[in-house]
């Protein structure tokens, strides 16, 4: 297909209503069985009735002009027994008495014809030039030059199929016979035209009646495919809508069964299946509903215990100036195990609850550049204390979206908290863009960078880029983690680039409303500035 | 200052630590007796826990609201629990998820009791109604309208700047005492209460106006 170079706007609009016409009907072909069925019955059968008509007809008409044939050469006959007994019958054979008597044959011979049955009977001279004929059918242009020749040459009785001539000029199909006249006083032919215009009306009643009779027969064909298939199909387009409300939640639903034939025995089947399902997934919610609870419940229970010891080791903390050395210290390490023990702890509640299927989103519109000012005035402590400076590049419009603050606060803490801890490698830039393909936060730094293949891992829970180092840089290792969990439950997802050497950047990306569409990132996740750097690893780890 | 909380450890804990910053604390083990103790002692401050044994936290929150506008700080191990923001519903002005730092509660109970440190002499107005900051009244058109501090300071720090936008953030340090961000529902949560006794009708706000996906702010005077 070739396309105008420049075509007009209202030609393209065209063309694409004719392409979503036809893409309209692509989808109900490939949709409804029942239409499929019914206009491949209305094909076949189509072929099928359209064969058998041609070979009845054929059959009808070969019929109809055989005996018509018949008729004709039996009257041939008669034809030439008469006028060789007419041309033997002169007395004083001279040119005149042998044309006026093929005149009279002629007459003779045609007056025998009824009204019904009229036919045009001709005598021509061999010799040529010399012809005698009656009623209105012009010999001349109505016997086929062809069949003169074989009845002159051959000296014999021959037929074939001609188109009539009529003095008025109207036309007609007929039949012409022909055979020479056995007489030693003249050498004559004689020709009968037959006019076929009864046997074409027959054929044509018959045909007319053959093709009504036809059509019907397809397309009650059609109707009853139609009919059938919908017996058929119905069950189906209803196992289909149940299948659907299964799927969207409601366990409950049934087919109804009738009867004991195969469409009863699917809606058995199918109800069976359901009821699998439905005791699955209860007992799969009674699981995670058990998990949840336990959750809570070791969750309290830890915590009442873990606030008493907490606010003592505080006391404790607090008075070690006044303890002997070796006590002071004990104090001191008590406090900052804690401070460990309880983060993993938060950590590690945290993310069962992501398994349990229990994290719950409040999303809200929230401002996404006053979350990342946030993020960076509490991360500023430990930026500082590490020497290393987060630049902020922020749009000048408001980034409204709806998230969860606390959420998304946490997830970009703990991006930047990674940065500036494990990047090594300073400035950690943070930037924010929003546009149709969602919003999208990438925290760059300049550090070790990750080695191939990390990128994908780093969300894992507990891994750790480099585990000689692991225990002294602080963090839980679940913390990537759980900051996937939260975006995923945004409907959004977070993803890491690196390459040893240039750093590394991790890309949090978020729909607009929670679970909305998410298109091309505004951000690009590897960064656009050092385009010669050497082999570089993505990984990617999607919701 | 009553602590309403069934693990003795954990209370005898709380009454160390409450002693050394000065506070003269009271004890009370079930919800049941809660409201006795609350009737008898007329604490300044409450620490709930929010699981007790007999009547549970929320009901004793909501029974002491009841009655009085004593600030309430709940103490729960979940901070994204249904009953954080059930026990704010019904009237808690705070919460404080544990473990925590025993500054951190102390902190939080002296922004609670903060008000009591500097009465001024301020008249606000705000919509049609009339805020008497020293007398700690709000009144539209004579009539008296009954906060809880906490209440009454959220309107009073809107009032105070008519027109000006103020974040959740804003809100929370300002009102609440957080130095660092914290859970912005404690602020929808008291705003909804707020609205529910100020405004003339709760579903189209004229003195508490959001603005959204910022903050919120008051309704012109």
């Amino acid at each position: 297909m070739t396309e105008a170079p420049a075509s007009p706007p209202s030609g393209r609009l065209r063309v694409d209503r004719a392409r979503r016409a036809g893409a309209a009907v692509r989808h109900t072909w490939r949709a409804s069985l029942q239409l499929r069925v019914a206009a491949t019955t209305l094909v076949l059968s189509g072929i099928v009735v359209v064969v058998l008509g041609v070979v009845l007809l054929n059959q009808i008409r070969d019929g109809v002009l055989e005996a018509k044939q018949r008729a004709a050469l039996s009257q041939l006959d008669f034809g030439l027994q008469h006028a060789a007994d007419q041309f033997n019958a002169i007395d004083r054979p001279n040119p005149t008495s042998v044309r006026s008597t093929a005149s009279s044959v002629t007459a003779d011979l045609a007056g025998r014809g009824s009204d019904a049955l009229s036919y045009g009977v001709a005598m021509v001279s061999t010799a040529g030039g010399d012809s005698a004929s009656t009623a209105d059918i012009l010999p001349v242009p109505s016997i086929p030059t062809r069949l003169l020749h074989t009845v002159s040459r051959e000296q014999r009785e021959a037929w074939t199929y001609a188109v009539l001539t009529h003095r008025d000029g109207s036309r007609e199909p007929g039949l012409v016979v022909g055979g020479p006249v056995q007489s030693d006083t003249a050498d004559y032919q004689l020709y009968y035209l037959f006019p076929l215009q009864q046997e074409s009306q027959t054929i044509s009643l018959v045909e007319r009646t053959m093709l009504f009779s036809g059509l019907a027969v397809v397309l009650l064909l059609v109707a009853i495919a139609a009919l059938v298939t919908r017996q058929v199909v119905r069950p189906v387009r209803l196992a289909a809508a149940t299948a659907e409300r299964l799927a969207a939640g409601r366990l409950r639903d049934r087919m109804a069964v009738r009867g004991e034939d195969d469409l009863a025995s699917l809606a058995t089947s199918f109800n069976r299946m359901a009821e699998t399902v439905e005791q699955q997934i209860s007992q799969l919610r009674e699981l995670s509903r058990v998990q949840r609870r336990f959750v809570a419940d070791v969750s309290h229970e830890l915590r009442t215990p873990i606030t008493t010891i907490r606010m003592a080791a505080d006391v404790l903390h607090d008075a070690r100036s006044e303890l002997p050395p070796e006590l002071g210290r004990s104090a001191e390490l008590l406090q900052t195990q804690l401070d460990r023990f309880e983060a993993l702890l938060a950590d590690l509640l945290e993310i069962s609850r992501h398994d349990a299927g229990a994290a719950t989103l409040e999303p809200e519109p929230v401002d996404l550049r006053g979350l990342v000012s946030h993020v960076l005035d509490a991360t500023a402590p430990i930026a500082e204390r590490r020497g290393c400076a987060v630049e902020a590049d922020l749009p000048d419009e408001p980034v409204v979206a709806e998230v969860d603050a606390r959420r998304v606060q946490r997830i970009l803490r703990n991006l930047v908290a990674n940065a500036v801890e494990h990047g090594a490698g300073c400035p950690v830039e943070v930037r924010l863009r929003g546009d149709e393909g969602g919003v999208a936060v990438t925290i760059r730094d300049h550090g070790v960078g990750l080695r191939p293949g990390e990128a994908a891992l780093v969300f894992g829970r507990f891994w750790r880029a480099d585990p000689a180092r692991a225990r002294t840089s602080g963090g839980t290792g679940l913390g990537l983690s759980i900051a996937m969990e939260d975006a995923r439950l945004h409907g959004g997802y977070l993803q890491a680039w690196g390459d040893p050497g240039r750093g590394s950047v991790f890309r949090l990306t978020l729909p607009w409303r929670v679970g909305g569409e998410l298109g091309e990132p505004p951000l690009p996740l590897e960064p656009p500035d050092e385009d010669a750097a050497p082999v570089s690893t993505e990984g990617v780890a999607r919701a | 200052m009553l602590v309403v909380d069934d693990d003795p450890a954990l209370a005898e804990m709380l009454g160390i630590v409450l002693r050394t910053e000065g506070f003269e604390p009271s004890f009370v083990a079930d919800g049941d007796r809660a409201m006795a103790a609350f009737r008898a002692t007329k604490p300044d401050l409450v620490l709930l826990d929010l699981m007790l044994p007999g009547t549970d936290g929320i009901d004793v929150c909501r029974q002491i609201r009841a009655e009085s506008g004593t600030p309430i700080v709940m103490l729960t191990a979940r901070g994204d629990t249904v009953d954080v923001v059930l026990g704010l519903e019904v009237g808690a002005d705070d919460y404080i998820i544990k473990p925590f730092k025993p500054k951190e509660l102390v902190a939080r109970m002296r922004a609670r009791l903060r008000r009591n440190d500097a009465p001024t002499s301020e008249m606000l107005e705000i919509g049609d109604l009339t805020i008497d900051v020293a007398g700690h009244v709000v009144s539209r058109n004579g009539t008296q309208i009954a906060l809880t501090p906490l209440e009454f300071d959220l309107l009073a720090a809107l009032a105070r700047r008519p027109g000006q936008v103020f974040t959740r953030e804003h809100l929370l340090e300002q009102v609440w005492g957080y130095r660092h961000a914290a859970d912005t529902r404690l602020v929808n949560v008291h705003v909804q209460r707020l609205r529910a006794k100020v405004e003339r009708d709760a579903e189209r706000p004229e003195i508490v106006l959001t603005v959204r996906g910022v903050g919120y702010k008051a309704g012109p005077p």
